[in-house]
């Protein structure tokens, strides 16, 4: 288990408080001047060889991403966007974050800020979260007050202003280009990639987008060192991250743990175990509703981090673990995640906009054991047709959850599904028989 | 699903108040000069919160006049993005969440609470007219399942007894405490933290 010391969020379960003097207290704000007087090269490097990951589930190389800006600022302003769009079913760190940790996430946005040539930082909040919205907010105007950012933050030379949009209910604005479109006040479909953000982004401007929680570990990690974050987890896959245990287990919690971590000591360590015991295990959603699920014998043995999950042919997308048990019919689970895709899906790409529903609809006949055998192939050659042919990776995200089950539960389906359309007994039925045909007999 | 049938009966005009022409004119100046129509989220957001908790048709008008937009982009908006009603709900909204992880936990044993106390079907008000609910998707409180929203707050590990409590309490016109309803703090786990416990006792 990760020690105490190096965990990165001191205060997920608001033991201390979220005021910039209890955040003082956890050595937040330390330093900051420093960091930005070793410049953006410095600071570029050492996220680059702290080989931190986005962690709002593609595991993009931060540091590389950063390196995308323009070097220099042209005719076009550069801007930063944090995503905490967070709408991933399985996921609520983010929240945490907010909630009770808004200091470090202000500190990263403005190293990150500083880093990418951006004087203006837009926080692209989920509208529900309206509250958590209004503490990150009085953490904003704490840290005015302090002159952490405004005007020369810090004295540091360097302007910074941050303003929070509040989304309104759409998942995909989640989605990084969706959620430029949605900022800008359009309703949020997906650009085309390329121009990618980071040279064509928000109003046409170079653009940079991180999740919440990359940019909050970003103060943390320069403060203690790449070597540090690098020496925990293993290469490629390093640090820590925030993971959240929901589902049929004991004690549901978020907890920030080492990556790599084995999935059997997240669930029997920290949530308290599966409901009925570890063999009442079905299957486990490792990174939120749009990775494919595991059967429990890939359970048993699987480790947390991006390599490991893609070698057991998911991923570990925002790490926001979802248990089933064996109480639970896994065909209703998985319908009802594609009736989310279904609600969700924003209609612009129609392999997206009808597979989804597709989907949905084939998975609830599974479900009451309405459909043919033949029509589970039929599903996964619908999701195959979903799969790389969308605008964004919504199509992915909808269509893999779906692979997953029939990868690891097409005996379970087919076991239920016996409906046979085809009549194949001779049956004498006089309705069925040409009339004019009758007619001639008698004749 | 979310309400986006155009109510019959709109009101002829609709004008943002003192409190919401602040409110509204603070967040335009979040925005670089000519791009003030990222604001219309925030704007159809003010407006609903003045007019009960639903946007007219007028008020979407007069947002496009106010962002000098045309008038089919804020439709387009406000159509698009489930968290605008553009027809009346109850004073109090109750939204449950029934997403695959509320949904292992118990999530249509409260969409049944909901349909016995408070209408058989959805976004129906109540006999008082004060309640109406409906189900929505993931609202990011997965570790704190099953959970509702009821206007901005957050209800969480709830169950049918303790909804039927909420739902009395309300009926009795006093506002239930948000949070979690299992005595827990926050995302903790119950009983059984092994982590930051230095933080904890200190």
């Amino acid at each position: 288990m990760l020690k105490d010391e190096d965990r990165i969020f001191q205060n997920l379960y608001n033991d201390s408080g979220a005021d910039i003097e209890s955040a003082k207290l956890r050595n937040d704000w330390n330093g900051t001047k420093e960091i930005l007087e070793k410049g953006r090269e410095w600071i570029i490097n050492e996220v680059k060889s702290s080989e931190l990951r986005g962690r709002g589930g593609a595991g993009f190389p931060t540091g590389l991403k950063w390196s995308f800006a323009p070097k220099e600022v042209g005719s076009r302003p550069h801007y930063l966007v944090i995503n905490a769009d967070e709408s991933e079913p399985g996921t609520c760190k983010d929240r945490d974050i907010l909630r009770f940790e808004p200091h470090k996430l202000i500190e990263g946005c403005l190293i990150a800020s500083y880093a990418v040539n951006a004087h203006k930082c837009y926080i692209y909040i989920r509208g529900e979260y309206f509250n958590e919205g209004q503490k990150l907010q009085t953490a904003i105007d704490e840290a005015y007050k302090n002159n952490l950012i405004g005007k020369n933050a810090l004295n540091s030379g360097w302007d910074l202003d941050i303003y929070i949009h509040y989304g309104a209910g759409a998942y995909i604005c989640g989605e990084e280009t969706a959620l430029l479109e949605s900022l800008e006040g359009k309703k949020g479909q997906p650009r085309l990639k390329p121009p990618f953000p980071a040279l064509i982004g928000l109003y046409g401007c170079p653009t940079i987008i991180n999740n919440v929680e990359t940019v909050a570990a970003v103060p943390t990690i320069l403060r203690r060192g790449a070597k540090w974050f690098s020496s925990l987890g293993r290469p490629k896959n390093t640090g820590t991250k925030i993971y959240c245990i929901s589902g049929n287990v004991n004690n549901p919690c978020n907890v920030e743990e080492e990556m790599g971590v084995p999935l059997k000591e997240l669930i029997e360590n920290h949530a308290g175990g599966v409901v009925g015991g570890w063999d009442n295990l079905k299957a486990v959603i490792p990174g939120g509703s749009s990775m494919p699920m595991l059967p429990k014998e890939i359970c048993d043995n699987m480790k947390m981090d991006f390599d490991a999950c893609v070698e057991n042919k998911t991923g570990l997308g925002t790490a926001g673990i979802v248990v089933i048990n064996n109480d639970q019919d896994i065909i209703k689970c998985m319908a009802r995640i594609a009736r989310f895709y279904k609600h969700e899906s924003c209609g612009q790409c129609t392999p997206c906009r009808e597979g989804s529903g597709w989907m949905w609809r084939m998975l609830e006949r599974m479900a009451a054991g309405e459909a043919t055998p033949d029509e589970v192939d039929m599903l996964f050659d619908v999701t195959k047709q979903i799969e790389g042919h969308t605008i964004c990776a919504f199509g992915e995200g909808s269509s893999w959850p779906v692979q997953g089950l029939i990868r690891h539960f097409k005996d379970e389906i087919l076991e239920r599904n016996k409906f046979d359309p085809v009549v194949r007994k001779q049956k004498n039925i006089p309705y069925l028989v040409d009339q004019h045909l009758l007619e001639k007999e008698n004749a | 699903m979310s309400i986006k049938k155009i109510h019959k009966e709109q009101p002829e005009t609709f004008k943002f108040n003192d409190k919401s022409m602040e409110a509204a004119n603070k967040i335009v100046s979040n925005y670089p000069d000519g791009k003030q129509q990222s604001a219309v989220m925030a704007l159809l957001y003010i407006a609903q919160r003045q007019n009960d908790n639903w946007i007219p048709l007028q008020a979407m008008k007069y947002i496009a006049k106010f962002l000098d937009m045309p008038y089919i982009k804020v439709y387009e908006v406000a159509t698009f993005y489930s968290m605008y009603n553009l027809s009346p709900v109850g004073k109090y909204f109750f939204q449950v969440c029934t997403t695959t992880p509320c949904m292992l936990r118990g999530a249509y044993d409260l969409v049944k609470v909901c349909k016995n106390k408070i209408s058989e079907k959805e976004n129906v008000l109540s006999s008082d007219g004060k309640i109406s609910w409906m189900e929505v998707e993931c609202l990011g409180a997965c570790v704190n399942a099953p959970m509702m929203q009821v206007n901005e707050d957050y209800y969480e590990d709830l169950n049918d007894k303790k909804l039927e409590e909420i739902i009395e309490t309300i009926y009795k016109n006093k506002i239930p405490k948000p949070g979690s309803y299992s005595g827990r703090i926050n995302a903790e786990p119950v009983n059984n933290r092994k982590t930051l416990l230095g933080n904890k006792n200190a």
